[in-house]
């Protein structure tokens, strides 16, 4: 798991961590969708289920490819960084990049991509300047190993930390419109007050 | 024999073709769980069940059967021989009209050809549409063909270790094997189906260079090595002393009993003609045309890493297309060490895969 959400958000396996279900919340029924790093399905069952979505993926892990193929779900194994060019332009209404792009080999190209092949996207992500990593960091004098961020600096997937300062950032040098953005703190939604001191994750809806 | 006659690629016409085929698990009375396998270069329709001239098991009797992944208390499983073949359908050793042996008069087949003949065996079951047509290698081309040309056929799409089109490679070694026969004296140009004396030699040398293809070289290395073949030390000389040389002389002398060394030229040869694409218009995403918008088929591709003959990129070029077509479209690439032949041995995870696919 390359970001832990909560904890214990999901004791009966059905309802949606909550940067998901506010992804979900913002699809409108009957759209075509392509979840990039789309796990074992969850998402995308919901959305095709609830919301009448032609929902498609893309997953590394073949372990987990299997479990979407079981689902009946339509997904490809494929690594992000390589094969989301081969995606024809605007193929998709939405694309979703749930807690991945902190370990693309580009972020940058990669936010390109997902605004070329769908009208919108979506983009959740942990965000680094949550107090907890500012403090650890700062009185711990090592990289953080939090509840947002649980593995150590060696072994982690993310190796692009990013905060949501620079995110904005980012995304107002590309000239790229936020749609809507909400923020996440111990498994629930907060309020955007104060949101890169205080949110675990972050989840931007965006559009060029 | 089909009622029907099949028109082929080269504009010849097939009148009264045979395909020999079995059927395993009950047709449901709306004929909905109906599943072709196609078979493979040298397969036959012996899926499930013992080969009747070699008395060995079915090819896939580890996938098909009762409980099994594609599970024959639930699916009719339907597998046929192709045309071209040697094991009851129509193909050069199989008479002409005027009552003498085809041989090397035998029209030059494609792989759509043997779709039409499979498809005017679904028309003679009046199958009108298939729970899933499945293929591994050839049998995945057949697949392929079967849903890019008659879109309305299958509701599913499995297509294992297989390409959209024949490499210089892969036709570089069909040729080595085709060679190998034509230059047998036996082979006589084909006409060699009177008295008995057949390119047995050639169809060995053939069978032996492809089956180098079916494995990897790690495969190989882990089951023979340098290992010497029964004997302590080399020989100085040009018996088999290395357990691999006996391996391949026991797998190509084995196949001639089993199989036409005309029909190893034909069906090689309609693999090499295989171009998914060129058939249609140049741009393998017109091929899939028919399955735009979710509208139709489910596809589910599946390659191995070890697999040099029709590695992953072969297959992810196929999932591009379906994407680009906006077929419903799974890949997943999975890790097996025995090469292309993976898709006929135990890895588990394929036997998940397929079943997850065919049930959901």
């Amino acid at each position: 798991m390359i970001a832990q959400f909560g904890g214990s958000l999901m004791p009966d396996g059905q309802t949606l961590r909550p940067d998901l279900a506010a992804i979900a919340r913002n699809i409108s029924p009957g759209t075509r969708v392509l979840d990039i790093g789309c796990g074992d399905g969850t998402l995308l069952s919901h959305l095709r289920e609830e919301q009448q979505v032609d929902a498609r993926g893309m997953e590394i892990k073949s372990e987990l490819v299997e479990r979407c193929v079981t689902k009946g779900l339509s997904v490809v194994q494929g690594d992000a960084d390589r094969d989301l060019s081969e995606y024809p332009d605007k193929a998709f209404d939405y694309t979703i990049l749930s807690q991945t792009l902190q370990t693309a080999a580009r972020p940058d190209h990669m936010l390109d991509q997902l605004l070329r092949v769908g009208r919108e996207a979506f983009v959740s992500f942990p965000n680094f300047a949550q107090w907890r990593t500012r403090t650890a960091l700062m009185f711990g004098g090592r990289m953080p190993v939090t509840r947002s961020l649980p593995v150590s600096w060696f072994e982690t997937d993310n190796i692009h930390h990013v905060t949501i300062a620079d995110f904005r950032e980012l995304i107002a040098q590309k000239g790229v419109a936020v749609e809507g953005c909400w923020f996440f703190s111990g498994g629930r939604a907060i309020s955007p007050v104060g949101a890169n001191w205080r949110a675990e994750f972050a989840v931007f809806k965006l559009s060029r | 024999m089909l009622s029907k006659p099949l028109s082929l690629d080269s504009g010849q016409v097939l009148s009264g073709a045979t395909i020999a085929y079995e059927t395993y698990g009950e047709l449901a009375e709306d004929k909905s769980n109906a599943i072709l396998i196609c078979h493979a270069l040298t397969g036959d329709q012996y899926v499930g069940s013992t080969h009747p001239v070699t008395g060995k098991p079915g090819w896939w009797e580890r996938m098909v059967g009762p409980g099994l992944p594609i599970d024959t208390n639930r699916f009719c499983v339907i597998c046929a021989n192709v045309i071209g073949s040697c094991m009851g359908s129509t193909g050069p050793a199989s008479e002409a009209d005027d009552g003498t042996i085809y041989g090397m008069r035998f029209p030059v087949l494609t792989i759509r050809d043997m779709v039409r003949g499979l498809v005017g065996l679904l028309d003679e079951l009046g199958i009108e549409q298939l729970h899933s047509v499945v293929g591994g290698s050839m049998g995945g081309m057949q697949a392929l063909s079967l849903a890019a040309n008659f879109p309305d056929r299958t509701a599913r799409v499995l297509a294992i270790a297989t390409t959209a089109r024949h490499s210089a490679q892969n036709i570089a070694f069909h040729e080595v094997g085709r060679q190998a026969i034509m230059a047998d004296p036996n082979w006589r140009g084909g006409d060699y189906y009177a008295d008995g004396a057949t390119p047995d030699a050639g169809l060995a040398v053939a069978r032996m260079a492809a089956h180098i293809t079916y494995l990897s070289e790690a495969g190989l290395t882990d089951k023979f090595g340098r290992r010497l073949q029964n004997r302590d030390a080399k020989s100085f000389g040009f018996d088999a002393d290395f357990q691999v040389e006996s391996y391949l002389r026991y797998q190509g002398s084995g196949f001639t009993q089993r199989f036409d060394a005309n029909s190893y030229l034909y069906i090689t040869r309609a693999m090499d003609y295989f171009d998914l694409a060129e058939e249609h218009g140049g741009r393998l995403a017109d091929a899939f045309s028919g399955h735009a918008n979710n509208s139709g088929a489910r596809f589910f591709l599946v390659s191995f890493d070890t697999d040099w003959l029709y590695p992953t990129a072969e297959s992810r070029h196929i999932v591009h297309a379906l994407n680009a077509a906006g077929a419903a479209v799974s890949f997943v690439e999975l890790s097996a060490p025995y090469g292309h032949d993976s898709f006929l041995l135990e890895v588990p995870a394929l036997d998940r895969a397929v079943r997850g696919f065919l049930d959901a």
